[in-house]
């Protein structure tokens, strides 16, 4: 089986400060694999390099053996939930209708069908009765549903998600592994900025283990060991074990 | 007055789409939290204006205009590449652009105005705005760039809302953000050549940024945000030009700007979605209901004990 993900080399600088050098891993289909690393490490930045919304410095990546160019309709992108003014004047089901505007076409207007569809995607994350309330009236929780419904229209192959459990709640969290879960089931490629540790084991089958390069990479249980986690974090382990 | 006179209608018309054009881009600019820029870039129109002027030798708008959208882009330009080649913040670099062209537009236009013709030209209008002064060819002239941006505005109104609110959510499904800012910088540079006549350079930026905001107030969905604030942007067009000719010589863009601010009192107080009385009618009600349901709390308490 060929691997969905290939990246080879990749390096990654803010103002001429290296954050991620000599970054390489594949990821086969059908996995759901976790980024795990402390603050700083550059887990989001290896997801936004590897996406182009962050330039590169040396390295290059490939998504279905095809450059991200040709592959970007493949994939379905999570950002983190601050990343966005959730002021911004919409409703949920619009929002959820983006993720649709790819295939809708530019300068065309959005049909009933897409609409339907649309409202389909909020219903599987519980979120139909909220399809037309202000994002900003929407709790945290609610909010990570839309941006993962939104997600979920686009049909990708390969998912990214950057800390999508951050701040949410159980309800939340459930909903949101499950999906992902059934991504997996699907043959889809999933991956996600995680920084609960807990509950590595329990929710993903691979752990990328990142602080500025790649620690380990590949099934949970020969890489997310106390060993790699003191490789990873360093002194930063104790203290956050004593605090859990 | 001759508020009635086929010119006058003319003139109105002009400065109907004109608040039309600036209350669309208005939003735009709010929500990318670049208000301010449409105020860099208007003052930075200045030089250009009154060059166009000295190199035509009379007052021809076509030339003036070219003039001002030429030098507004300049300063644009400019704002960016301090921005990224320097450690000067976005807006320290607008202050410096704004100051700097507004000075040299000024010292422009009095070595103009000591030209021969240069007197009686009119070109102190462009500074706050006279739109008596139009002709009729300018007013054709003005009055379809307006319908361009409308029309712009429109056709992109949901890559405009996708852009504004995730653009790096818009990129990954293949949007040209890129193109996105272009597009929104020529829309700007436009409503300011447009409104350089009749608002001027110093204030056409108010006629952006109070409608845009004023509408805000009134509603929580971004198509109506846009035609409500085009509506706000056109009514202070049309009554600050109105109120302008009761008197003669009056500059029209203060009037149109102080319409527009009584608009924006209006819906700060009586906004439907964010106004101050809604806002303090809903803090008073989710107060009553929390201290109802206190009392049903400690009623069944005391029931209780």
């Amino acid at each position: 089986m060929n691997a969905t993900i290939v990246v080879n080399n990749l390096s990654a600088a803010y103002r001429k400060a290296e954050v991620l050098s000599g970054i390489s891993f594949d990821v086969m289909p059908g996995t759901l694999t976790s980024i795990v690393g402390p603050n700083g490490a550059g887990k989001s930045t290896l997801i936004k390099t590897m996406l182009e919304l962050h330039p590169r410095t040396t390295g290059d990546v490939s998504f279905l053996g095809q450059s991200y160019k040709l592959a970007k309709t493949k994939i379905g992108y999570v950002p983190q939930r601050g990343s966005v003014d959730w002021d911004f004047p919409t409703d949920a089901l619009d929002v959820v209708l983006m993720g649709l505007y790819g295939k809708i076409g530019w300068l065309k207007r959005p049909r009933k069908s897409d609409r339907e569809q649309a409202m389909e995607a909020l219903r599987a994350m519980g979120m139909e009765q909220y399809a037309d309330r202000q994002i900003s009236q929407l709790s945290g929780g609610q909010q990570q549903r839309v941006f993962l419904a939104r997600a979920l229209v686009q049909d990708a192959e390969i998912y990214f998600l950057d800390e999508p459990l951050a701040g949410v709640d159980a309800a939340t969290e459930r909903i949101i592994m499950e999906t992902l879960q059934q991504l997996r089931t699907k043959g889809r490629t999933v991956m996600v900025v995680h920084h609960d540790l807990q509950t590595v084991e329990d929710y993903f089958d691979h752990v990328l283990l990142l602080n500025r390069t790649v620690i380990a990479h590949g099934a949970t249980a020969e890489v997310f060991t106390e060993d790699q986690l003191h490789r990873t974090y360093g002194g930063a382990l104790r203290w956050m074990r004593e605090k859990v | 007055m001759n508020l009635l006179s086929y010119n006058a209608q003319w003139v109105l018309l002009s400065t109907l789409l004109l608040g039309m054009a600036a209350g669309v881009v208005g939003v735009l600019s709010y929500w990318k939290r670049q208000s301010l820029m449409s105020d860099t870039l208007s003052h930075a129109a200045l030089p250009g204006v009154v060059l166009g002027f000295i190199a035509v030798g009379t007052k021809q708008l076509p030339a003036m205009l070219i003039g001002a959208a030429a030098s507004a882009l300049v300063g644009a330009w400019l704002v960016q590449w301090i921005r990224s080649s320097s450690r000067v913040k976005e807006d320290a670099a607008m202050g410096i652009v704004l100051s700097v062209f507004f000075g040299l537009g000024i010292m422009l236009l009095t070595h103009a105005n000591r030209m021969p013709g240069g007197g009686q030209s009119g070109l102190d209008h462009f500074i706050f705005g006279q739109a008596a002064s139009m002709v009729r060819s300018d007013v054709m002239l003005l009055a379809v760039l307006a319908i361009i941006v409308l029309c712009v505005v429109f056709i992109l109104f949901k890559e405009w809302k996708i852009t504004l609110f995730d653009s790096s959510y818009a990129m990954g499904l293949g949007l040209s953000v890129k193109s996105m800012n272009i597009v929104y910088t020529a829309l700007l540079v436009l409503v300011i050549v447009i409104g350089i006549q009749a608002v001027g350079v110093i204030l056409i930026a108010a006629l952006m940024i109070i409608p845009a905001v004023s509408a805000r107030y009134w509603t929580d969905s971004f198509g109506r945000m846009l035609l409500l604030s085009a509506s706000f942007g056109g009514g202070a067009g049309v009554c600050g030009t109105l109120i302008s000719t009761l008197g003669k010589g009056w500059p029209t863009g203060p009037f149109i700007v102080v319409t527009a601010a009584a608009m924006f009192l209006v819906s700060l107080l009586l906004g439907s979605s964010k106004g101050l009385l809604v806002v303090v009618y809903q803090r008073k009600r989710a107060q009553h209901k929390r201290g109802t349901a206190i009392m049903t709390e400690q009623a069944v308490e005391g029931g209780r004990g």
